[in-house]
This record gives structure tokens, sequence and C-alpha cells, in this order.
């Protein structure tokens, strides 16, 4: 037993100490948000150590005692009965424990799932984050811009983020900034996030979409406020307009580099949602410009 | 075998009592089976797309032939288990006949009222609503398809046969199944037709 | 030709037309071998028609242990393609295709054949019955289940393997985004394992409720016994659902329907839905009888009754109750709001209350024993600590909030590795070990066992503790390469080399089974761990009728109680026995059956049509055949029991 413990202690030594030389990203937060989440995974780690411990000390003292080897040849040990009081604190303590975590939990839910505190001076930036096989679109409606794989956000004030995916499930997430949330194709979710920190991130699609998956990523950069206008002016000067024929080039599926234009696409393939959700899917324009489209194109392509 | 005579015949020997407990542990699977597909129904009945709602294609006469029929058989099929234990295999036989043609019409008005619906532009294919409404109901006509070969080869092994505790068990668990469908019918008819009606 | 173009496989490689040449040498030899030694008639009177429930759980045990392997190598692969970065070893395609199959069969083909070959072998046993309360229908299960398992591995050489996932989550399943016939696979095959399940789980419900010996109450059953009957009412109402979800899923790729299309009100989310509302349910399927199982062995080797046997129960029924309502916490992130997340994360959370309850139990079952260490043993003692560490990262996952954070990564791969592998792997191993003799009359070598153990429990710790870490620093799962920068290289290559280790360790168990079948005594008694329930009560191996004379039960424990109290298991005289004949209908069934879903995968519908009618034929002979089984003579009987030195 003596062995496993060794081996054990190593095993978490080694990990800890090499990721220890960069924090981890999760646990490294820029952000209101996924600096509560951050402590609410250090709280319960920190908890969760206290019953693993609990438990490995009570197998361990029960091995030693116990061992056949240590007791004498004729010992039979007794028929025990269950002690109420022994139940009773097998499922107090850890009712207990249930009810803090699930009441932290509860607390956790909804200031995650409102807009950050601290920032109401200002109205929130909303972006529209939709997926396609395999890129991420940003469109900035008020900016009225709109970038392909690459984000910029300004600090210092709160982000609404429009998640929806015009094929299968992603996920949208920015561990530094906060949890993922889905971008689904009949209806449109929203994830609040904000940055403190200026600086550059990781973005990627979480969740499982098919063969370009690993590479759907995106650079978040957060930078002051006047540095953000300063990149809006300049996008709207020099890059060209999003058109519908462009757009659907762009939802070709397959990999493309980091893109800027002017205009959204939310005007001529507004998102799934009020009119345009679930609901009214099969009357909905878009879903059917984008099949033709893709027939055109792939036609045209043959030419 | 051994026999006991102080119970009926259907729940005669030890078999024949473990046959009708695993068919009750079967209908509680089949009671999943059917809540599942309702539960989908709910989720989908406002998913039109571009097709028709309930009450566009919903028909009240097959509906209701379809109804009486079906609730007809599940009180023939009771007085034919009644029969049974009275030891009249006879009027067992034609009470287990009557239930028969009575699934089988039910059947015909459903194949009929599918025809309509296919008509009427609800097909499997056209939105979320009409494949659930399809499947539902088709899942539904397909456990009574397969009663009535079941029930048949029932009356054909009675009637070869005679009142055996095996035949008499075979005969008693088909009834439950027949009163299942029956019950899982009462639901199509108020969740799904009436509620779709109004 | 173009007939033939849909059977070829859409993303070819070396290892693909290897693994063909390697399948067909296969078959080649299993049948020139059968035919050399002229083991045809034998496979067909002994084993292919068997009703017996101790063979089908010899078969279950097998196919598990074949499809371990298989799995196994899944991983393997996955692990050393992520082992370095921007590695070239599979591309993206390959890759989804083996982490989608590895999750497939690690689950429906691995643990749940292993978790169904002990209950079948087990569970008659230990409430002294002659077999199940359907024999029949409990080799079609068999049958149905090993169909669909087969049906599944020929994917990757016959039109492509599923590439969706285990979860298969559409639209990404659908047609639009997976062309190939890779998920009709996983929906057909699903189906048809299922359909096995399904019927598995009515029989052994009727078989414990009806068939328990005289004086075995309810609360009078083994420990095991008890979490086969919670995990089979589990099963009852969990399938039906999967049942449903598949259809739905196969009528959308076969038949163009919208139920989780993009287009037509078709909703995506519902297929995730159902999914886990029979997946949840499904884990602890898994879960429940392995506990079972480290209740018998925990007790027979602390020389101790269970601790709180009726908490033991009590939990399970509790954990089997709220098994159907946590679905929601595999999808936190789908945007249902904070109340609904909120509730489920309660839920989620309430079950760590009963687990711990058993934990806790099983620690105090070691209390004032006297612990003899076995192979089965030292699994069970090493399940504990790494089961906790598993366990106690799931009360974290379902804290909604911070799930947000774990979805999707690598924390989540590793909380349910360390949760499925020492919860129901490691009780499957410490069974096997357990019930060798039972099974096959000799015992398993206990220093290669051990070896084994240790080797696996560590390989667990190295390849999994890693994936935490890398979790939260942000790599996904599911990715089938990364980039140095990101970091993640170090932690992946100990998770290879964990991996490295599962493979040794899983060829020590074979070779640990190859040596004892060699060399292993044939001389131990019939109950070689002086155990303390009625399988250990008749001979190892057990006669085809199982006890010669009916057991008579007083307590939890009754052999236990006629070893050491004086308690008198076998009371009056021989009688003849009723047994059931073999049957070759589950086995043909089986073969249609395959023959239904392997033409209903490709769309061939005249193969499809016929089949069908070849199943309900099937069904139609068994019911107007006349067959009321047969009696074994008190002479026989007589015979057999002095022959294994009653």
């Amino acid at each position: 037993m003596i062995k496993k413990w060794s081996i054990l202690s190593i095993v978490f030594t080694i990990v800890t100490v090499l990721t220890g030389c960069e924090p981890l990203l999760v646990l490294d937060p820029k952000g209101p948000q996924a600096e509560r989440q951050a402590s609410d995974i250090m709280l319960s780690i920190g908890i969760m150590s206290i019953i693993v411990l609990a438990v490995f000390v009570i197998l361990f003292i029960m091995l030693v005692k116990y061992r056949a080897s240590k007791q004498s040849e004729d010992y039979e040990p007794p028929h025990i009965k269950a002690n109420i009081w022994v139940e009773i604190i097998c499922v107090g303590i850890p009712v207990l424990i249930v009810a803090y975590l699930s009441f932290v939990s509860v607390q956790s839910n909804n200031i995650v799932e409102s807009a950050p505190k601290g920032y109401e001076d200002k109205e929130p930036l909303i972006v529209y984050a939709s997926t396609s096989n395999w890129k991420w679109h940003f469109s900035y409606p008020e900016e009225n811009i709109e970038t392909v794989n690459y984000l910029y956000i300004p600090t210092d004030r709160a982000l609404e983020f429009k998640l929806y995916s015009f094929g299968p499930i992603t996920s949208f997430w920015i561990p530094q900034l906060g949890g993922q949330k889905y971008a689904m194709s009949d209806m449109v979710n929203t994830l609040h996030l904000a940055a403190d920190v200026p600086g550059e991130y990781m973005g990627r699609n979480a969740n499982f979409s098919g063969e370009g998956f690993a590479e759907n990523t995106f650079n978040v950069k957060a930078m002051p406020e006047e540095e953000f206008d300063d990149w809006v002016k300049e996008v709207k000067k020099a890059a060209e307009p999003l058109t519908e024929e462009k757009f659907d080039e762009l939802l070709k599926p397959g990999h493309v580099g980091q893109s800027t234009y002017t205009g959204t696409h939310l005007e001529f393939m507004p998102p799934p949602e009020g009119e345009n959700g679930g609901h009214h899917h099969g009357s909905s324009k878009s879903e059917k410009s984008v099949d033709d489209s893709h027939e055109e194109h792939s036609n045209q392509n043959h030419h | 075998m051994k026999i006991d005579n102080s119970l009926p015949l259907e729940y005669s020997t030890g078999q024949n009592q473990i046959n009708i407990l695993g068919f009750w542990i079967f209908i509680g699977a089949e009671i999943m089976l059917f809540g599942t597909l309702f539960a989908a129904y709910f989720t989908l009945v406002d998913r039109t797309g571009n097709g028709p709602t309930g009450a566009d294609i919903f028909e009240i006469a097959p509906l209701l032939i379809e109804t009486f029929v079906l609730l007809t058989s599940s009180f023939t099929i009771g007085l034919a288990i009644h029969a049974m234990r009275l030891g009249k295999q006879k009027a067992m036989m034609t009470f287990f006949g009557i239930t028969l043609l009575l699934g089988l019409v039910f059947l015909s008005v459903e194949i009929f009222e599918f025809n309509h619906f296919y008509h009427v532009g609800a097909g499997l294919q056209t939105s979320a609503f009409t494949a659930i409404l399809l499947t539902t109901l088709g899942t539904h006509g397909a456990h009574v398809t397969f009663g009535l070969f079941w029930g048949l080869s029932i009356v054909l092994q009675v009637r070869k046969r005679g009142l055996t505790p095996e035949t008499a068990n075979k005969s008693f668990i088909f009834s439950l199944y027949w009163h299942f469908l029956d019950v899982v019918w009462i639901f199509i008819f108020s969740f799904i037709y009436l509620k779709g009606l109004m | 030709m173009d007939y033939f173009d849909r059977f070829a496989v859409p993303h070819p490689s070396p290892a693909i037309y290897v693994s063909m040449v390697a399948i067909g040498l296969t078959v080649i030899a299993i049948i020139a071998g059968l035919t050399y030694f002229k083991k045809w008639g034998y496979l067909w009177r002994e084993w292919l028609t068997t009703v017996d429930h101790k063979r089908i759980g010899i078969m279950y045990l097998i196919s598990a242990l074949l499809m371990l392997f298989r799995g196994g190598a899944d991983a393997i692969m996955m692990r050393a393609q992520l082992a370095v970065p921007e590695n070239t070893l599979l591309d993206a395609q390959h890759y989804n295709e083996i982490f989608t199959t590895h999750g497939i069969v690690m689950i429906i083909f691995m643990a749940m054949p292993f978790i169904m070959a002990f209950m079948n072998f087990v569970v008659p046993l230990q409430i002294g019955a002659r077999d199940v309360a359907f024999p029949r229908l409990n080799a079609l299960s068999f049958w149905l289940f090993f169909m669909g398992a087969m049906l599944l591995n020929i994917s990757f050489v016959v039109g492509g393997s599923p590439d969706a996932g285990w979860t298969s989550y559409f639209p990404l399943a659908g047609n639009e985004f997976s062309e190939s016939v890779g998920t009709n696979y996983y929906m057909l095959a699903l189906q048809i394992a299922g359909l096995g399940t399904l019927m598995t789980g009515i029989n052994f419900i009727t078989t414990i409720l009806k068939m328990r010996a005289p004086g075995m109450t309810l609360m009078k059953m083994p420990m095991f016994t008890w979490s086969a009957l919670v995990t089979n009412a589990i099963i009852v109402f969990a399938f039906p659902v999967l049942t449903v979800a598949l259809l739905m899923g196969t009528m959308d790729r076969l038949f163009a329907t919208n139920f989780f299309t993009t287009a037509n009100g078709g909703m995506d989310m519902l297929w995730a839905n159902f999914f886990w509302v029979w997946g949840h349910p499904e884990v602890y399927i898994l879960i429940l009888p392995a506990f079972g199982i480290y209740s018998e062995i925990i007790s027979t080797f602390s020389r101790r009754n269970l601790y709180g046997y009726k908490s033991m129960v009590g939990s399970m029924v509790i954990i089997s109750l709220l098994s159907f309502l946590v679905w929601t916490h595999h999808f936190f992130t789908m945007g249902q709001g904070a109340l609904t997340n909120s509730i489920f994360s309660i839920t989620t959370m309430a079950i760590a209350v009963p687990t711990g309850v058993k934990i806790f139990n099983w620690l105090f079952t070691l209390w004032k024993g006297k612990i003899v260490i076995t192979t089965p043993m030292l699994y069970s003692l090493l399940f504990i600590p790494i089961f906790t560490i598993g366990g106690v990262t799931g009360v974290m996952l379902g804290m909604s909030a911070a799930d947000y954070q774990y979805h999707n990564t690598m924390f989540l791969v590793a909380h349910f590795h360390m949760v499925i592998i020492p919860g129901v792997v490691f009780a499957m191993l410490a069974a096997l070990h357990y019930y060798w003799p039972k099974m096959f009359g000799f015992k398993l070598n206990e220093k290669i066992g051990k070896v084994g153990a240790w080797v696996i429990s560590m390989s667990t710790l190295l390849a999994f503790m890693p994936m935490f870490f890398s979790g939260l620093d942000g790599q996904a799962r599911r990715m089938y390469t990364y980039s140095e920068s990101t970091g993640f290289g170090f932690l992946n290559m100990l998770s290879f080399i964990g991996a490295i280790g599962f493979a040794i360790g899983f060829c020590l168990i074979v070779y640990n089974i190859y040596y004892s079948t060699r060399y292993a005594s044939r001389d131990i008694s019939s109950d070689p761990w002086d155990a303390r329930s009625l399988e250990w009560a008749t001979h190892s191996p057990v006669p085809e009728y199982n006890f010669a004379i009916t057991p008579q039960v007083n307590s939890a424990e009754a052999f236990w109680d006629a070893k050491k109290h004086g308690h008198e298991l076998f009371t009056g005289e021989y009688e003849k026995i009723h047994m059931p004949n073999n049957s070759g209908v589950p086995f043909i069934m089986g073969c249609i059956f395959f023959a239904w879903g392997f033409s209903f995968i490709f769309g061939m519908w005249i193969p499809v049509i016929i089949s069908t009618i070849g199943i309900f034929a099937c069904m139609a002979l068994r019911s107007f055949e006349k067959d009321h089984g047969r009696y074994i003579s008190v002479n026989e009987i007589k015979k057999t029991e002095t022959s294994r030195g009653a």
C-alpha cells in the first residue's frame, strides 16, 4: 500500500510542478465571468480534496489495522449491524457539502448568465458570433463591420455575444474570459463576457464539429476602448464590403485565414432569432438561399 | 408442470405467472416508448416549417370511426377473456374473432387516413411535425398490425389445442397487449387529435 | 459495379487494408480450424444453440474481452496520435472515426456485455434458481447484442466507420454533414444491441422477482442480485428512449425526415436531450452492477458481513431514481438559462450523497475485518481511492457555472474515465478473477493477477490525471492534433505512456488466462475464496441444473450461515429436474437481424423486406412450437453429483 501512495504523490507533484511554471488558462482569468468560474473551481477543488483525503485516510487506517497478517489465526470478525449514527453522519456531511456547493452554484449561475457587474455606465458591445464549417464570423451590428476568424474587443465594457451556427453545433469558448456556450442553427444563445486586461487570448470552437474541428480557432485581442474605436474606423476606411456572394463563398466548408469587411451578413441572412427562429425555420429565407447558393457555386467550380 | 387448479387457468402454472409478470414489465417498457414519442410530439408540434398544422389536416370522420372501433375491440377482448374463464371456448373464439375484425377495420381506416394526409401535403418529409405525427401514429399502427397476426396465431392454437394452461396464458397476455394499445390510442385521441383540432 | 461502390471504404488507408486482410485471414483460420478438428457439431450443440445462463454468460465474457481489445487498440492509436504536437500518424477523418468507435465499443460492446456476463452467470446462482425466467429469450438477447457488435465492427472495412462521436449529435450526424454510411451503422447496430439489452432487462427483473429460493425475501438477497434488479429496472425504463431516438435518427438519415435537421422545423437539441435521457441512466446501468460486485468481494475478503445492507440497497434505489433527473448536465452550455441549470446542478450533485454512502459503507466493511488481499480484493481496494478522485471531479462538473469551463475539454474526459475505469473495468476484472474458478474450475494465477492490477491502476492515474490539467489549460476533447505553442505536449505524452501501461496490463491478463489454463491446479474446492453467498454452495464448474436440491435460505448470507452456524441449505431428496431445451432459433434470428441491419444500413430494401419476414417467421415458429422442455432424472443427478465429489 505504501508503494501506492508514494507513486500517487509522485504523479501529483510532477504534474503540478511541470504545469506550475505557467498558470493554466482557465485558472488565469482576465475577466469577471472567468474570475467567478475560476474561484468556483478552486473552492470545489479545496472542498473535494478534504473528502478525498478523508477517504484515503480511512482506507489507509483500515488496511493497516485489519490486515489478516496482523491478526491471530483464530480471530473471527464479528457480525456488525449498521449504526444509525454512523449512517446519519455519512449522509449528513455530504448533504451539507452538497447544499453549500448548490448554494454557490445557483449564485454563480445567475452571475454568469447576466451582464457582468461594474460596467453599467456603458452599453454592452453586441457581437454576433456565428460558425460555418470550420470558421468563425464575427458581426458587429452597431459598428457595421464583420471579421472572420479573429475578434477585437474593448476592455472595461460588457460584451454580449449572440451565438448561432450555419451547420453543426459548435461552442464558443475563450477560456480566459469565461466559459463556453453552444452555437446552434435553430436558436441564438447569449453569452455575457467582459475583458478587464488588454492582451491576446485564445478562442476556439470547443464542440466537435467534423473534420476541420481541431483548427476551428480564433484570435482574441482585447484593447482599450480608444484603440478599439480607432480600429473600427480603420476597418471602415480600408475594408471591402461584405456582399452576399462573398459571404456564400465564405460559408463553403473549409479553412480560410483572417479577413475583415464593412457591413455584416445579418442584413441579408438574418440570425435564427425572433421570427426567424426554429418554429418558422422552414419559411426562413436564409436556409434556402444557403443551400441554393451552395449548389450554384459548386456548379461554377465544375465548369 | 405443476398445475394449481385453485387459480384461473392462465395463472395456473409457475411458468404462466412468470410469463404474465414478464409481460407487465414489457408493457412498462412500451409505456416509456410511447412516452418518448409523445414527448417528441409535444416538442415538435409547432415546428411545421412550410407544411400544414394539425388543424389543417385532421379529419373528424375517420378519427371517430377509429376510436369507436378500437374501444369496442378492447371491450370484446375483455368479453373473450371472461368467456375463457368460464371455459366457454366457442364464445371466447367468437369474441376473439370480432376483436381481430375490429382491429382490421381500425387499420384500414388508418391506412385511408395516412393516404389522406399524404394527399393534403403532409408527407413524412414535409416537416418535423408531420414526421413525428406519422411516426407516432405509425408506431401505434404497427403495434396493431403485429397484434392482428399474433391474435390470429392464438386463435389457430386455441382451435387446435383447446383451452390449456398454455393457450389460456397466451390469450390472456394478448388481451393485456390489446388493452394497452387501446390506452395508447386514448392518449393519441386526446393529446394529438383533439388538441390539434382545437 | 456501381452497385458495389457503396461498400467501398470512403477514406481508405494502409492500416484499414491491413485490417481487412487480417480479418479475412482470421475468419479463414477459424473456419479451417473448426473443420479440421471437427468441432462444428460441438460448437452448434453446446454453444450456438445453448439456452443455459452460464454458457451465455461465458459467451458474453468472451465477447467483452474481444471488444476490450478492439476499443483498446482504438485508444492506443488516439493517444499515439496526440503524444506529440502536430503529429501526422492519423489524419482528422481517421482520428474522428477512431474516437467515435472507441466510445461506442467501450460502452455498448465492452462494458455492457461484461456486466451481462456476470449478471447471467451469477444472478440465477445467487438466488438459487435453475435458470432465468425466459432462457430462450436470454439466448436471443445475447445473439442480438453479438450481431449488433459485429455489425458495428465491420463498419470500418465495409462502407466506412461512424465519425460523429459516440454521442452522434445532430446535425453533424445528419446526411448533410456525414455523408458516408458510418452513422447508419451506429443507428442500426445500437438499435439491434439495444433490443437485446431491453429483453435482458425484462428477463432479469422477472427472474429476480419470481424465482428466488424459498426463504430469500427481497431484503435477504445478496447485494449483487440487488444491484442487478435495480440495473435492469433502469434498463427497462431507459432503453426505450434510445430506441425512439435511434428510430428518429435512422429515419432522418434513410427516409430524409426532418426530426433533427436544420430545415423544415427540425430540432437538433431534441437528439441531445433524448440521447442523454437514455445516456445518463446508462452510466448507472454500468456502475451499479459494478458496485454490487465490489460489495460481494469486499465483504468476502474482509471475512465480514457487508456494512449497512439497508443503506446500500436504499442508496442504489435513490441513485436509480436520480439517474433520470440529471441528463441536462451533459449540456449545461446549451443555453437553457440559469434556473434550469441550477435545478440540474443540484440534482447532479445530490447523486454524490448516495454514492458517498456506498463508499463509506465499503470502508466500514473493512473495519474489524480480517482483510485478505487477493487479486479481486486488490482491484476493489484500488478502486476506492481512484474512483473517489473521479467521483469528486464529477461534483465539480456538476457546478454548472464552472462547467462552462470544463465542458468539452480533457477535464471532462479525465473525469469520466476516472469513474468508468475504476468503477466498471476494475470491477469486471475483479469479477473475472473472482468468478473464474466457479466458471472453469481453476483459479487464475494470483501473482500475475496482482501485478496486472497494479499496472492497470497506475496506468489509469498516469493516463488520466494529466488530462485534468490539460483540460484546465484549454485543451478541447476530440481534437486530432494541437500546435506546439499550446504546451499540451508533455501532458499528452504522459497519457500516451499511461495508455501503453494499459496495453501491458491487458496483455498480462491474457497471459494469465493462458498460463493458468495450462498450469493451474484443477484440484480446488467449490468454495476457494471462503465466500458467503449461494453461488459458492454448488460445484465448480457448475452442473447444468445449478443445484441438485433447491437451497433453503434464512439470511442475506445463507452459505456463510451454512458453513459457520449450522444452517441447513439442502434438505430433502433428489427429484427430477425440469430444464429447457436448446434451440437454434435465437441464433438464426440473430443472423437474420444482422442481415436486416446490414441491408437497412445500405438502403437495400428488398433484403430488408425479406429479412423482416424472416424475423416474424421465427417468432411465429416459436409461438406454434410445442416445447415443454425436458427432465433430468434422479439417476442422472446422482451420477453428476458423485462425479463432482458431493
